[in-house]
């Protein structure tokens, strides 16, 4: 095929996945803030317009996310390419995956917030202003992921690939689009968990709304690590040199290490939000244990991040253990098993834990004498949840290393 | 690139292998990371029985844990065996 029409067919398919993926969390989350709007009227009508002025203003954050896909669709759609060298054609592709597939927690994510502010400044209308500065904050944090596959998308768009050979790197350059897509999907929805419990818990607890702040900020700034995670592989694809990988295996080495690192973030990043959002809830209901419940939370933070950094590790291993040249199919088709095996085995365990972590630290504030054994309760339940990820990982090293 | 017939069925057997571990570990890891969520939230309610607690636990998540082990048997399969 010739490469300008190559170019502009993967042009368009990109714009497709841009806005389509993009348009779902902006729409979910939007909608579950119109639900919580609306029943915050219900309670009481004549703060309607309190109500819906915080509704716009959170809807319109979630909306960004949203924004951003459409602008890369029409860049996509309506740029005019200065070069007509293959290899453009699937960068244009993997910027509509990064920036689509990156806006669908990010959208979410925000719209949590928006919801559970309409009904908190409801319930307690002299804490409104905190309640409000509460949710842009939390609305924004929840941005983050979507910015890095924006930022990505353009990089992508604008940069000269053209010193890249064909093969192995247009797969590469998917790769790239795949870690900064799916890797911002967790995290986008897990920051917004938080900020939603932040936003009702100062409704009911006024009085903490100081610590809820500290311990939001705090676990919201963790839930963000898996995307980073997905950020920094999808910068190795597209800017080291690497010039010694062979055409085959090659592509299935740059695929592999894309859905290794992004689909392995996805289960961390909504796993810490369970945790982080129990954790604020927790705060909000016994303030005096908040030292406790922080420290609890961080330990299960951490322990829910293991399965992102195996996805990572699996990454990096393909990404620099250069594989010998061949014409066959199979050890092709190893490196992309085992980029794939990793990347699902991640997601589990990930959720998992997030959830023991977030009955955890619902309990401690509740009966803070009893945290060590709930503490030494929750290590070993989730060492249990973490045996099929660690399956996951000895079989994506088979497959690397064999 | 010429491909042997049995090399596309060794490539199939070892992408097979890496979806059938990836995708089945998905099911353990959230199933018993929700039971031990539940005992802990049980053992805040009555710390007495956390033994008898944490017990049922590890009994419920072994079970839950079945379907990870066939995916490991299987995916250990098509990679040695096939």
């Amino acid at each position: 095929m010739e490469s300008e029409v190559l170019n502009t067919a993967l042009r368009y398919l990109g714009a497709g996945f841009s806005v389509g993926f993009g348009a779902i969390g902006a729409a979910l989350g939007e909608g579950y803030a119109a639900g919580l709007a609306s029943e915050a009227i219900s309670q009481k009508p004549e703060a309607s317009g309190n109500v819906v002025k915080n509704m716009l203003i959170g809807q319109a954050i979630a909306e960004s996310s949203g924004i951003f896909a459409l602008v890369v669709s029409m860049i996509l759609i309506f740029g005019s390419p200065e070069t007509h060298s293959s290899i453009f054609a699937w960068a244009y592709l993997a910027a509509g995956l990064s920036m689509g597939l990156s806006a669908i927690g990010s959208g979410i994510g925000s719209g949590l917030p928006a919801g559970t502010c309409c009904l908190g400044i409801v319930a307690q209308p002299q804490m409104a202003g905190k309640i409000t500065t509460t949710m842009l904050l939390g609305s924004a944090i929840s941005q983050t992921p979507a910015i890095f596959g924006l930022v990505v998308a353009f990089m992508l768009i604008f940069f000269d690939h053209a010193n890249m050979a064909l093969h192995p790197g247009w797969a590469a350059l998917i790769g790239a689009g795949f870690a900064a897509g799916f890797g911002g999907i967790g995290s986008g929805i897990g920051a917004g968990m938080p900020a939603a419990q932040a936003c009702s818990g100062m409704a009911r607890q006024p009085a903490a709304s100081g610590k809820i702040f500290g311990t939001l900020l705090l676990s919201s700034a963790v839930c963000q690590t898996p995307a980073i995670f997905g950020l920094v592989v999808a910068f190795l694809l597209l800017f080291l040199d690497y010039s010694g990988m062979p055409a085959n295996p090659g592509w299935a080495a740059f695929l592999g290490a894309g859905l290794s690192v992004g689909l392995a973030a996805t289960g961390p990043g909504i796993g810490n939000g369970f945790t982080a959002g129990e954790a604020v809830a927790g705060v909000a209901r016994n303030p005096d244990q908040a030292g406790v419940t922080s420290r609890i939370m961080l330990v299960a933070l951490g322990v829910a991040q293991s399965t992102a950094i195996y996805g990572l590790l699996i990454s990096l291993m393909l990404l620099f253990m250069t594989p010998k040249a061949s014409d066959s199919i199979s050890a092709a088709a190893k490196l992309l098993g085992a980029g794939i095996c990793m990347g699902f085995g991640g997601i589990g365990p990930g959720i998992g834990e997030g959830l023991t972590g977030a009955y955890t630290v619902k309990e401690v504030p509740r009966n803070p004498d009893a945290s060590g054994v709930l503490a030494r309760t929750m290590l070993v339940g989730m060492a249990v949840a973490e045996s099929t990820g660690i399956y996951s990982l000895i079989i994506a090293l088979l497959l690397i290393v064999l | 690139m010429e491909i042997s017939g049995a090399d596309f069925v060794k490539g199939m057997a070892l992408l097979g292998a890496g979806i059938a571990m990836g995708l089945g570990a998905i099911g353990p890891g959230v199933g018993e990371g929700f039971a031990a969520g539940k005992a802990c939230e049980s053992i805040g309610r009555r710390p007495d029985e956390a033994g008898l607690i944490t017990r049922t636990m590890l009994v419920g998540q072994a079970v839950s844990e079945s379907t990870g082990i066939y995916s490991l048997v299987i995916a250990l399969l098509l990679i040695f065996v096939v």
